[in-house]
């Protein structure tokens, strides 16, 4: 085959714009500019250790991608004997060029030519050698040829510089318009007077090998900066690798697709003026088919060239949060609010290091999720990284240890030696220009504005529109009321088990065919309730008509908005207003009905060109309207209108130069709104779902006034969109407005195509025949004369309906299961399998296909039982579900070799023990969650394997809350929490930002229990196969592929519907993605997802699955009939509820669930003998068994296309299909292999033991294995106190001492990174800086993120200061700390936390139960406390101020805390300095406790009488 | 919903019935009423689920949950309006259905489904008390004209619903009043006639026509020929008899002969021919479904000096039955109202002969037997030998119905019938001839008044589709 140095074609279900990628960065600056090879090759050992953040393909050898940034090399170069001038009067750079001559050679005539033609000269080229043997095999195929070349001319510095860039521009251009075979195969590295960067697809420690350049003792530079990749896909591709011409970046941009469209759309009011050319110059700016950080890297770079500092630029880009709940000048928020009109931030986590070649830096995203570490020596060397640890020094050569905080950054000037940190550049930028003037004197907001005129909130027609838009009874009923009436969006429970939109019978709005994209794994999603302080919905809309690179109050002139949905009242100020000039057109959203599609397209086609007409008159702002459909006229479907309206003006570059406002009867729910404003629309007035308020009212359905109705129901939608968005980690409306982050499912290319921007959409489906059909069709009932159908249609969309939407679990298919399997009759469940089978109408994918026959006979095919291993059951936390259920389904699955999941919330230690029967109750599968409940060492060693929920099927991208209220005794025993306090599981896994820190995560849990298999649930979306190929790589034994459809015992009615694929998508494409890059041999794949029969498991297994996973069928087994009331404590089958009277109608037997997965086991058998196979391995991933099978009469969905689903790639003839190997998880030599047998005696006898290491970064989940020993042995009690003691010196790599179980100490001196403590389960954690330091420990950084998440017991000292998230999520462990960043506290249930120091904002979000202490002699502790869910006070109590005082003299006996010494000295004093936070929660609950308490000794009392 | 929690601490509450010895002595009905209040909590038990398979079970497809909440808020007429949406009677089905739907009630399986029924007569008794209920003639006709032959709870539906989308409609009856077995089958006690009459009156302010006492028999071809549409609505009116010795005695009677006699006495129209009374006598009623406890009760009330019941099939099981668990209509021993009200009842009992004197009855032989389920499953009876007598001198066969009657109209018509001589149709409803539809016990047996509303809805539904031109009808059915 062929290896180009190209991603593969877009095939199958592959699609390469899902890629992603992460990564470890670093960077060394000797501050006064000082030139040394030292730089470089400590730049290259900071690679070097952290190698564990990169990663390698299939064949183990080739990296993906790792490289250096330098200075010029200017006497260097001169020892290469190539005659350039002095330094700065010439350029140079690496470039990648093809192999085949005649192609290289016209890539070089081209480049010459370029160069000419701005006076340049090709001075030189230079063979850059390599070392070619040491690549691996993927990257040597694609290997290209490397030359430096030289430019000169006439000019010298700015001037030359900025020629290069225009002429590299020009010549990517040419490039990209070349015949080249593979357009990347010609691509400059870099092109710089400054600096060059030295890259390729090579590992961390093949780059100093390979590029023999850099091991060159007089290669010099003063700063180095390098990166090394994570990518998702082994896929060879040598110009992705970091850095870029600016910067590296570990992370990744959620908003691309936004901000490139909204970049292409700017490029007409860009006028580079300063770099003396035009912008078609250089257009595109951001080059294509390239990754979101090169974007970035374009983006960034196009503003710098074109006069903007490199602070600036990134301030604009990548803007900190600065809405009111963080402290930043009136200044600076206007600097920000400035710019933020003209640019929507690049959201997303990121640590971005970077360098112009003199200036050199790094800085956070505003949620700084992802680590960035530094230290400044006392030679005036600074090391910044995304560890810390990464080079060696001794303690007296640091003078200050530190981090960036979220949204910060710290800047070098080499020239002069000038460190600038974060207050001083933002201020000075904020002293630029007088924005804030700027801004109040031509900013109109709109909430201020009055007006005296009224305005009907009641439609005309109302009940015909009613009917024309598709409302129903359920729109109104189960979502419009729960809105309007409690502010928030409604609950429900179980999966959604309806057909696609496609697959209906009933007419669908437009907005059904798509779904909601969400983060997992590399990139977290966020938790908009907790972190409101990053969030923000506020927007400007207007039009923009200036050149936007020099600063003019006119960008200002704009409409503030704080919510983009408008009332009424504001939309009606907004058509009227003149201010300013502001003038608005409306256009008609309409077309003639009995045009049919025709008129739908000709209408479209006139809105784009009237709109942009009204660009052209000047206009600041469009209205699209929908009013006016009448018996002739029905309305477009406003989300294609906006759309097309969108992508029109964006292709014609005048969509900046107008705002988008729809008037639209159509939206009603959140999915609706968000939908419009992710393709385009600057805000909505939904005037129909105001007039449905208006109704309510007036008829007294609700009890509120409109005004409060509409408040509450814009409030709903706001928090809805911040939900849709936080899902995928973005922040802003401004950045996810446009982003498209939706995929369409059952739509035609050609409608998302021409109308979407190229949304993805994978089968095909319905053109733009079929969305006018299904418009008219509800338009025609609209306008029948027909009296007896006054009230609204029910169809079933939520709960069942004989003639609604049909439903998989309908009356017929649960009594005749819960029959079968009650009966034991195989003839009842053969009844069973065929109703699902062969329904009538296809409500599934896999309903679109059947499997090839050749029979044979029966008794050939594998047993029973070499199929029910194959089986697991769904992730259902005790507490979601009542005891009795929970432990069914465990012994039924321990008798039939299959394997049951705990869910999340912990599992009862008695169910460890197996019964005299020889029968257990335990779970095979423990869950490892985002909250961690109940995560012990003992849990996670009593497991066959560890699940990582990254996702869920039902609400992925989301987190989930317990209400205090259901959190009883027994619940809160298992979760290791207290009773009656809310349980919260944050949206992300705190210590899953990226693709390593999975790695990370799986790494601590392979330590802890090196038997047990790690696996990885994701949930099917686009690019669920390139995540699924990265969770691969990053050694994961096993992932699920959950599809959309799974169940939930609560969550929002949105998510159910409108978030995630069907189950056949995500598999087939997770099969597709990791045969490609054979990596399918090394994991385990397995799918669930509505599976109920033999059919299904077969379809899963030739999609690619060798597991499948039941759920719901295994509840409506034991009894459940679908409620779907699980989130309201009622099952009334007691299958779904802690009630104890409910759970006494608990009838389910493991007998059934047997019965159930052995007549699977025999349906399966009997389709292999159908289809002529003796074992399911044989059919795993042979999709040419599986053919097209047309299904139903529904002409929508004769149109589905599954070829793509059923694609094989190229190379499956060679790659494996199905596990076939394993992964090696590198765990032989770890550390704790010597500290397990060095504890032998102690953990046999508690013989005490002692020992003293050195450790360093690469050294990581120090202390896990250890605890899995103990734990083994000795449950949660551990050992007696101090048995083992540890002393560890140097730099702790990530997880140290992760679930340290009880009896173990270890002493760290030195530094720590991230996710130190992790599910600490007993054991003393200290952390000092090593002697001999001269700061001062209370001021510098000493350890990482995420300190301390989920631990449930045990204690940690801390002498200095600690990163983001400190004790996040922390049930139980004590700790001490002299100062924490950011979300300290965040989610905490029980335990206690002692800062000795300042913390950064949101102290609390989320905090529960336990206790925190907080010295805070400055007195402004309450502005950085989030305080929704605590109430602060004094320590006053003695027992508080005695616990207090026993705390930090415990610390100073650990840790000879300087700071603790000073406290404690003047205790009395200091006393009062000190805050006590406390969970008004927890304060019930413990007020409850002595209430109770109380009366005890009152009735023993009277008893005594 | 409105109380989620609230089927745990309020319990099913039913309104029973008059006292046994207050009921017998008149025609009332016997079944009581609750208070509005208790009658909210009871609709607020309903959980609204997410399946419901009280909706699914019941033949009209009643949106239980939908109405039963507008019950618990009070919100009486739109309780109605959601109702009447699927089912135009539910006056009638609020009395007297066997209530499939609270068999299948979620909360049947803790043995305390919600009371349907009794709220479904709660709701139909409050609109028509509370004057909701007023005749909503269409505003438009169309111009069609329709024939329904037969009254029944089939006709009235069919054509209530062809009504309401603005065709004419012409409902035939050959008997003196119109309501078909509604008025002549059922007692009173079970469905007072002014109920029925209350809801014609509201119908022929709407436009409907009636012509009782017209019957069609041979003139069906002119109604074919005149009519735009015809449906057939004759029900399924030929009894099974059981031809044994001494079956002409006298003293034999059809159950339904003996209902309608009793029926026609408030009738004014009630004809003078001689009427079949209990009085005085001992009855023995051969059949143990509904039919024969409605017997049972009218034998009671008109003086009988005892009353025996006897039923060839085995005495079902009490409460439970594992062949027909939830959500299935449950196969176990039913005790009516009327069992209550004084009478013997037995089981496994096969009528060998009827024994007489001087032509008139005055015992009845019958044979143990004994029932064992095959290889299939399948029961199968085995006669035992152990016979006995029985005095009686009043024999009532309720033994149901086996197919329509097939003389005159459908001999006439010579549309097709099916397998068991019901008239066939097809999708829509339509017969072997054009433009004839048919409806109720004629096509599908004789069955519930439930199944028979829906059975009219269905084949108006058919009848408007086909002078809309919109149904595309195939070759006519040939059996």
């Amino acid at each position: 085959m062929n290896m180009q140095s190209v991603y593969p074609k877009e095939q199958g279900l592959y699609i390469p714009e899902f890629e992603h990628d992460a990564c470890g960065v670093g960077l060394l600056v000797n501050i006064s500019g000082e030139k040394s090879h030292e730089i470089v090759e400590k730049g290259l050992q900071v690679l070097e250790n952290m190698v564990h953040r990169g990663a390698e393909g299939a064949d183990n050898k080739t990296g993906d991608g790792a490289g250096i940034m330098i200075q010029i090399p200017h006497e260097f170069i001169l020892l290469q004997g190539i005659p350039v001038p002095e330094k700065g009067r010439y350029g140079t750079g690496l470039i990648f060029l093809p192999k085949n001559n005649q192609e290289q050679k016209w890539c070089m005539e081209t480049i010459i030519n370029v160069l000419k033609e701005h006076d340049l000269n090709l001075l030189a080229v230079r063979d850059v050698p390599v070392k070619s043997e040491i690549l691996g095999d993927t990257a040597r195929e694609a290997e290209p040829d490397i030359k430096q070349i030289f430019v000169t001319g006439d000019s010298s510095g700015e001037d030359l510089e900025k020629r290069l860039y225009i002429c590299r521009k020009k010549i990517e251009k040419s490039v990209l318009n070349s015949d080249l075979r593979v357009k990347r195969s010609c691509y400059i590295v870099s092109l710089s007077t400054q600096k060059i960067v030295y890259k390729g697809l090579l590992s961390s420690l093949q780059l100093r090998e390979y590029f023999p350049d850099l091991t060159n003792p007089y290669l010099t530079s003063g700063l180095s900066l390098v990166h090394s990749r994570f990518s998702t896909n082994t896929f060879p591709t040598w110009d992705l690798a970091q850095p870029y011409r600016l910067l590296g970046h570990n992370g990744e941009i959620n908003t691309i697709r936004g901000n490139r469209t909204w970049m292409e759309a700017r490029e007409s009011l860009l006028n580079p003026k300063a770099l003396g050319c035009t912008i078609n110059d250089i257009s595109p700016v951001i080059q294509p088919e390239m990754s979101d950080s090169a974007s970035l890297d374009n983006v960034l770079e196009f503003f710098v060239m074109s006069g903007i500092s490199l602070p600036h630029a990134l301030s604009i880009m990548v803007p900190e949060s600065w809405n009111d709940k963080n402290p930043l000048s009136s200044e600076l928020k206007a600097f920000y609010e400035y710019h933020s009109i003209l640019m929507e931030p690049w959201d997303g986590p990121a640590t971005l290091l970077f360098s112009d070649g003199r200036f050199a830096g790094g800085m956070l995203d505003r949620n700084g999720l992802r680590p960035a570490r530094y230290l400044i020596t006392t030679n005036n060397m600074l090391v910044m990284a995304s560890e810390a640890g990464v080079l060696q020094f001794e303690p007296s050569e640091i003078k200050e240890k530190g981090k960036l905080h979220p949204g910060k950054m710290l800047i070098i000037d080499t020239q002069t030696g000038v460190l600038y940190r974060d207050e001083e550049l933002k201020e000075t930028l904020a002293q630029e220009a007088p924005y804030k003037e700027w801004l109040d004197k031509n900013r109109i907001n709109l909430e201020k504005i009055s007006s005296g005129r009224t305005v009907k909130n009641s439609p005309k027609d109302y009940s015909s529109l009613l009917k024309c838009f598709g409302y129903t009874k359920e729109d109104i009923e189960k979502i419009i009321i729960p809105m309007c009436v409690d502010g928030k969006e409604p609950i429900s429970s179980m999966g959604n088990d309806t057909p696609l939109a496609v697959l209906s019978d009933k007419p669908q709005r437009l907005f059904s065919y798509f779904r909601q994209q969400f983060a997992q794994v590399t990139n977290p999603p966020i938790d908009s309730i907790r972190e409101e302080l990053v969030m923000s919905l506020t927007g400007y809309i207007g039009a923009m008509d200036k050149n936007l690179l020099e600063p003019s109050a006119d960008h200002c002139k704009m409409l503030k908005l704080k919510s983009p949905i408008l009332t009424n009242q504001a939309f009606d100020i907004l058509c009227n207003l003149r201010y300013k000039g502001f003038q608005t057109t409306t256009l008609p959203m309409l077309f003639k009905a009995e045009e049919g599609a025709r008129g739908l397209e000709k209408a479209l086609e006139e809105l784009c060109l009237k709109a942009e007409k009204a660009v052209d008159d000047d206009y600041n702002y469009i209205v699209l309207s929908d009013r006016g459909v009448d018996e002739t006229m029905a309305p477009v479907p406003s989300l294609l209108a906006v759309s097309a309206v969108h992508h029109y003006l964006i292709s014609k570059r005048k969509r900046l130069q107008i705002a988008l406002i729809v008037e639209t009867a159509e939206a009603r729910e959140n999915m609706h709104y968000a939908l419009l404003l992710g393709y385009g629309a600057s805000a909505i007035n939904p005037y129909l779902a105001f007039g449905v308020l208006d109704d309510l009212v007036k008829t007294k359905k609700i009890y509120l006034d409109f005004h409060t109705a509409e408040k509450n129901y814009i409030k709903s939608i706001d928090k809805g969109l911040l939900k849709i968005m936080s899902k995928m980690g973005i922040s802003t409306l401004r950045s996810y407005r446009g982003a498209k982050i939706f995929e369409a499912i059952g739509v035609a290319r050609s409608v998302t195509d021409s109308y979407f921007g190229g949304t993805v959409s994978k089968i095909e489906g319905v053109d733009l025949e079929d969305i006018a059909k299904e418009t008219i069709e509800a338009h025609r009932k609209s306008f029948e004369p027909d009296q007896s159908t006054q009230s609204l249609e029910n169809t079933g969309q939520y709960s069942y309906r004989r003639n609604g939407e049909r439903h998989a679990w309908n009356p017929e298919t649960i009594s005749a299961l819960q029959l079968a399997t009650r009966m034991g009759s195989y003839k009842k469940f053969k009844e069973f399998t065929r109703l699902v089978d062969e329904k009538a109408e296809p409500i599934f994918l896999r309903d679109f296909m059947k499997h090839c026959n050749n029979p044979i006979d029966i008794s050939l095919v594998e047993p029973v039982e070499a199929i029910t291993r194959r089986f697991v059951t769904g992730a259902m936390s005790f507490g979601s579900i009542s005891k009795e259920a929970h432990e069914t389904i465990a012994m039924a699955m321990n008798h039939l070799g299959g394997k049951s999941n705990t869910g999340e919330g912990g599992e009862d230690p008695e169910r460890y023990k197996i019964h005299e029967d020889g029968s257990s109750a335990r779970s095979a599968i423990k869950q490892v969650s985002s909250g961690r409940f109940g995560v012990t060492a003992e849990y996670l060693i009593n497991a066959d394997e560890l699940q990582i929920k990254v996702a869920q099927g039902a609400k992925p991208g989301e987190g989930g809350q317990l209400p205090g209220f259901k959190v009883d005794h027994v619940i809160a025993k298992t979760r290791h929490s207290i009773p009656g306090i809310s349980l919260i599981s944050p949206p992300p896994h705190h210590d899953i930002y990226s693709i390593e820190d999975l790695a990370q995560l799986i790494f601590d849990l392979k330590n802890i229990n090196p038997t047990a298999r790690i696996s990885v649930k994701l949930v099917s979306e686009s690019g669920v196969g390139t995540i699924a190929a990265g969770v691969a790589k990053a050694k994961a034994d096993a992932i699920i592929i959950s599809g959309a459809e799974g169940g939930t015992g609560a969550s929002p009615s949105s998510s159910i519907k409108h978030a995630g694929l069907p189950t056949e998508l995500g598999l087939a494409e997770t099969q597709q993605t990791l045969v490609m890059n054979n990596l399918r041999g090394q994991v385990v794949l397995q799918s669930d997802g509505q599976l109920k029969t033999g059919k299904d498991i077969i379809t899963m297994a030739i999609m690619g699955a060798e597991e499948f996973g039941f759920a719901t069928s295994a509840l409506i087994v034991m009894g459940c009939v679908m409620m779907r009331k699980c989130h309201l404590n009622t099952c009334p089958v007691g299958v779904a509820t802690q009630d104890e009277t409910l759970r006494k109608r608990f009838t389910g037997k493991q007998e059934y669930l047997i019965n159930f997965f052995t007549f699977l086991a025999q349906e399966v058998r009997e389709h292999l003998a159908e289809m002529g196979f003796t074992c399911l391995d044989d059919i795993i991933g042979h999709t040419e068994r599986l053919t097209y099978k047309p299904a139903g009469a529904n002409p929508k969905a004769q149109k589905i296309d599954i070829s793509k689903l059923l694609f094989r790639p190229d190379n499956t003839g060679s790659n494996a299909l199905r596990k076939t190997t394993g992964q090696q998880h590198q765990i032989d030599a770890v550390l704790d292999r010597e500290l397990v047998e060095i504890s032998g005696k102690a953990i046999e006898s508690c013989k005490p033991v002692q020992a003293d290491y050195t450790i360093s970064n690469t050294n990581r989940s120090t202390g896990a294995m250890l605890s899995g020993v103990i734990a083994a042995k000795y449950g949660n009690a551990g050992l007696p106190d101090n048995t083992i003691r540890f002393n560890f010196k140097g730099s702790a790599g990530q997880s140290f001492g992760a679930f340290l179980a009880k009896g173990v100490t270890f002493r760290l001196e030195g530094d720590c990174n991230d996710y130190m403590g992790k599910g600490l389960s007993g054991g003393r954690i200290i952390v000092t800086p090593p002697a001999g330091v001269i700061y001062a420990p209370n001021e510098n950084i000493i350890a990482g993120n995420t300190i301390l998440y989920g631990a449930t017991s045990g204690e940690i000292y801390i002498n200095g200061r600690v990163g983001e998230r400190f004790c996040v999520r922390n049930s139980g462990a004590t700790a001490i700390v002299e100062g924490a960043g950011d979300h300290c506290c965040e989610y905490m249930t029980g335990g206690r936390t002692v800062v000795l120091g300042t913390v950064g904002r949101n102290f609390a979000a989320g905090m529960s139960g336990g206790i925190a202490y907080v010295w805070n002699p400055t007195g402004d502790f309450d502005y950085f406390c989030n305080m929704e869910m605590v109430e602060l006070s004094l320590v006053e109590e003695a027992s508080d101020i005695k616990d207090l005082k026993t705390l930090i003299s415990r610390h100073f006996q650990y840790t000879q805390s300087p700071l603790a010494k000073r406290i404690l000295n003047n205790f009395s004093e200091q006393v009062e300095k000190f805050i006590k936070v406390m969970p008004i929660e927890y304060k019930k609950v413990l007020h409850e406790e002595k209430a109770e308490a109380l009366k005890q000794k009152i009735a023993q009392v009277e008893r005594d009488y | 919903m409105g109380n989620p929690k609230a089927f745990l601490n309020i319990n099913r509450k039913e309104a029973g019935y008059r006292p046994v010895n207050e009921r017998i002595y008149d025609f009332g009905e016997v079944e009581q009423t609750l208070n509005p209040e208790d009658r909210k909590l009871q609709a607020s038990r309903c959980m609204d689920c997410g399946v419901p398979f009280c909706h699914w079970a019941c033949p009209l497809g009643n949106i239980q949950p939908e109405w039963q909440d507008m019950v618990y808020r009070g919100e009486w007429k739109e309780a109605y309006e959601i109702l009447t949406q699927t089912n135009d009677f539910p006056e009638f089905t609020g009395r007297i259905c066997p209530a499939l739907c609270e068999k299948a009630c979620a909360l049947k399986l803790s043995e305390q489904p919600v009371t349907i029924r009794e709220n479904e007569a709660a709701v139909a008794e409050r609109a028509f008390t509370e004057g909701m209920i007023v005749p909503f003639p269409p505003k438009k006709r169309s111009g069609k004209n329709i024939a329904i032959i037969g009254s029944g709870p089939a006709g009235l539906a069919c054509a209530n619903q062809l009504n309401r989308k603005g065709h004419t409609v012409t409902v035939f009856e050959k008997d003196e009043s119109i309501g078909g077995l509604l008025r002549f089958g059922i007692p009173d006690f079970k469905l007072n006639k002014k109920i029925i009459d209350r809801r014609l009156s509201l119908m022929e302010a709407e436009g409907i026509i009636f012509r009782p006492s017209t019957p069609v028999g041979n003139n069906i071809s002119k109604i074919v020929a005149a009519y735009d549409a015809v449906c057939l609505a004759i029900g399924s009116g030929h009894p099974r008899d059981l031809n044994v010795e001494g079956r002409d005695l006298k003293g034999i009677a059809f159950a339904l002969e003996f209902l309608q006699a009793q029926n026609r006495m408030f009738l004014s129209t009630s004809g003078p021919e001689e009427k079949i009374s209990a009085r005085g006598k001992n009855v023995l009623v051969i059949g143990g479904g509904d039919t024969g406890s409605d017997c049972v009760g009218t034998s009671v009330r008109q003086g009988a000096l005892s009353v025996t019941q006897i039923e060839i099939m085995p005495k079902p099981p009490e409460d439970h039955n594992e062949e027909t668990p939830w959500p299935n209509y449950p196969m176990v021993l039913k005790t009516t109202s009327s069992h209550e009200e004084g009478c013997v009842r037995r089981w496994s009992l096969d009528t060998k002969r009827f024994i007489g004197e001087n032509g008139k009855i005055n015992a009845v032989e019958v044979e143990t037997v004994m029932w064992q389920k095959d290889g299939n499953g399948r029961m199968t009876m085995t006669h035992t030998g152990k016979t006995e007598i029985i005095k009686t001198d009043c024999v009532l066969l309720a033994l149901g119905f086996v197919h329509p009657v097939l003389e005159g109209l459908i001999g006439t018509l010579n549309v097709t019938l099916d397998g068991r001589k019901n008239v066939l149709s097809g999708a829509y409803s339509e017969t072997s001839q054009r433009k004839v539809f048919a409806a109720g016990d004629v096509t599908q047996g004789a069955s519930l008044v439930v199944r028979a509303i829906a059975s009219g809805r269905k084949a108006a539904a058919g009848i408007d589709a086909f002078l809309k031109g919109q149904a595309c009808f195939p070759e006519p059915i040939n059996n």
